[in-house]
């Protein structure tokens, strides 16, 4: 199965779009369900839902409000703009955020669950040792979750990597800098002639996606030893 | 005084409120379950606030509702052994041990690593997990993980539930030693009488909710 260079770009600035929104997003999302597992406060109800509305919007609006919140003329694109000079809209930084938007609901949804089966009780007991609130979060709550980091990254990454009506909405569909995998198959069915191109880039989608799978798999299973909340 | 504990108003279970000071090496707050034994342990460790009171651990005050005072449980220096051990599982038992060790302040531990694994005899187990430890293994390691954490008190909850005879000889031999050998006073929690009568210098019974609580201040063994 040869590739052309052209399919080449395709796969490493997908990959390179996936990897950046899931390595961004993994502290956000860890912090949103650590606050939404355990602390309570006023409005945490509005959090709760404002992190599931990706998951429950058509792509498309939430592309259309990513285009309003940072396009050049939304308020925080045309802060990004003026204070750093980034610009997001038709760049692979403007896909990586439409991917990292639409993984957050799911990593942080595996995440909070993880973090919720970590027994307060070790907390407590870490406290009693003299740890501070935030050495016990960083010292038992964070690597107790770690089977849900595992499982939130693999959804996450697997969902950037096949994210397509936010991307197309918000960074639209330019080769070389945001026509991602999924794009750029939906590309080659509109060309006559395509097919071959399609086949091949939906075969590295699949390796890509099962790969992603194995390798959660492994790290849970690794890192998931003595895990059990025996005491 | 080793302890001063006044807890005034209702807090879960506990009715009356309690009263105990202590000089004992080792004092026991005993009474059947239901009446607030671990709900104390918790408040003296500052798990839990009661409404109002007071609890003093060798001069320190460590709560004073009237004067504001709350310390966070990471500066009140309790050697909590919990019920249910709570050793974390996902550290091997010398990663235990070593947690609250390397945690206190240099002139705040009075005991080392050494020392306490000769006399809990724990020296076999260090690079095992928790979840590969008898009960009675778990309950030394979760002593040993206190004692080094640099202790002001040590508060012991249940030390032998769920242990059976041989294996709560053992422990109560080793709480004896360490009560007599060691620089901390002993704060137990138990509902089991003869344990209590053998150990305790002074025993704080709690009763029922709606009767007060009696305090025998025996000092055979202070």
């Amino acid at each position: 199965m040869g590739l052309t260079a052209a399919e080449w770009t395709v796969i490493g600035l997908s990959l390179r779009v996936s990897l950046t929104a899931v390595v961004l997003t993994l502290p956000v999302a860890w912090l949103l369900a650590w606050l939404l597992a355990r602390r309570r406060f006023p409005g945490r109800v509005l959090l709760d839902a404002l992190v599931h509305l990706p998951l429950v919007l058509p792509p498309v609006v939430t592309g259309w409000l990513l285009l309003l919140l940072f396009g050049r003329a939304g308020p925080i694109g045309n802060w990004l703009e003026a204070a750093f000079g980034i610009t997001l809209v038709f760049r692979w930084t403007g896909a990586a955020l439409a991917a990292a938007i639409m993984a957050l609901p799911l990593m942080v949804r595996a995440m909070r669950l993880s973090i919720e089966g970590v027994d307060r009780r070790l907390v407590e007991a870490a406290r009693t040792l003299g740890a501070s609130r935030l050495r016990a979060l960083l010292t038992i709550t964070l690597p107790l979750s770690a089977p849900g980091i595992a499982a939130g990254t693999m959804l996450g990454f697997a969902r950037s990597l096949g994210e397509f009506g936010a991307t197309i909405t918000f960074a639209s569909n330019i080769a070389g800098e945001t026509r991602t995998l999924p794009l750029a198959i939906y590309s080659g069915l509109q060309l006559p002639g395509g097919d071959g191109a399609v086949a091949r880039l939906a075969t590295i989608s699949i390796i890509l996606s099962v790969g992603a799978l194995v390798a959660s798999e492994w790290l849970v299973r690794r890192g998931g030893n003595g895990q059990a909340h025996a005491f | 005084m080793h302890f001063e504990v006044t807890l005034r108003h209702p807090l879960g279970a506990l009715g009356a409120g309690i009263r105990l000071q202590s000089d004992a090496a080792l004092c026991a707050i005993t009474g059947a379950s239901g009446t607030g034994k671990t709900t104390i342990a918790n408040c003296i460790a500052g798990l839990r606030r009661p409404a109002a009171g007071r609890i003093v651990v060798d001069g320190q005050v460590l709560f004073d509702s009237a004067a504001g005072i709350d310390l966070p449980p990471n500066r009140r220096r309790a050697g909590y052994v919990f019920q249910d051990a709570r050793l974390f599982p996902h550290l091997s038992v010398a990663g235990n041990l070593a947690y609250g060790a390397r945690l206190a302040r240099a002139d705040d531990g009075w005991i080392g690593q050494g020392e306490v694994v000769e006399l809990l005899g724990i020296g076999h187990l260090l690079d095992r997990r928790p979840a590969t430890l008898s009960g009675g293994e778990v309950r030394r390691v979760a002593i040993g993980r206190a004692l080094l954490s640099g202790p002001r008190f040590l508060l012991l909850d249940e030390p032998t539930a769920s242990l059976d005879g041989a294996r709560v000889a053992a422990l109560l031999d080793l709480i004896e030693r360490i009560r007599d050998t060691l620089p901390v006073p002993i704060l137990l929690i138990s509902h089991a009488a003869a344990e209590v009568e053998r150990l305790a210098g002074h025993v704080l019974h709690l009763a029922t909710p709606d009767q007060p609580p009696v305090l025998d201040s025996r000092t055979a063994f202070a």
